[in-house]
């Protein structure tokens, strides 16, 4: 078992490569080759050695490429349609142009204004919340953030992009007054 | 040319990775003419800002 573990693992390189090369995304790559190799270890018995390895592993790999594809064109609309939809017009202008906001260094100095920020914090989505706070609070890196969330990296900063998107508009209505 | 909408996913990306040479300089140009996302870009970077120094004080 040790020893087929370390056979697989020996092709990741040559599979991130194929991946990369179709999907033309190194995070969607490393997502389905992943997949892979997880798919692969638990499926062994499927494999007793009937084929070459390397042929057996891109055959489960060809799969999962085009399921990410196809989930990829499924999600791609969806991911920040729902509130981001309403902050954009049809040709992706502002709908209210952002304004400067006044003084924002002084706020920093202010007990009120962190208080505002925890309030604003709070009102995000569970998810949306917990990838925001362990990058910008804790300084993980997004594909650390992934891993602990379960999520691809193409999600994981959808999310980080929708808790900054709402954090500004929430400060910007009840702090920077508008 | 980018529009507001993708300049702004861009600008919370460039937080998180770092940005290819064709996404940076298409940023750039848009940034140089567009005070909205000009605003929204040092938004983001005080956001930055106000959560790091919550944590520290």
């Amino acid at each position: 078992m040790e020893d087929f573990r370390s056979q697989v693992e020996g092709q990741r390189a040559y599979l991130l490569r194929y991946a990369a090369l179709q999907l033309r995304d190194r995070h969607a790559a490393e997502d389905v080759v992943q997949e892979t190799l997880l798919a692969a270890l638990a499926g062994e018995a499927g494999f007793g050695g009937r084929s070459n390895l390397r042929t057996w592993l891109t055959g489960i790999l060809k799969h999962k490429i085009v399921d990410a594809i196809r989930r990829a064109s499924r999600e791609a609309p969806s991911a920040d349609e729902d509130q981001m939809e309403e902050l954009f017009d049809e040709s992706g202008h502002w709908r209210d142009m952002p304004s400067a906001w006044p003084d924002p260094d002084a706020s920093l100095e202010q007990k009120e204004f962190f208080m505002k920020l925890e309030e604003c914090l709070s009102r995000l989505p569970a998810k949306t919340s917990q990838a925001f706070m362990m990058r910008e609070h804790l300084g993980f890196e997004t594909d650390e953030i992934c891993k602990e969330l379960g999520v691809t990296p193409t999600h994981c900063w959808v999310l980080l992009y929708r808790a900054r998107m709402a954090l500004r508009l929430c400060l910007e209505q009840n702090w920077f007054g508008k | 040319m980018l529009s507001c909408k993708e300049v702004s996913r861009l600008v919370s990306q460039g937080l998180d990775r770092r940005l290819g040479f064709a996404e940076r300089l298409r940023l750039h140009v848009h940034l140089a003419i567009c005070d909205g996302c000009t605003n929204f870009k040092k938004q983001m970077d005080f956001l930055r800002k106000a959560v790091s120094k919550n944590v520290a004080g």
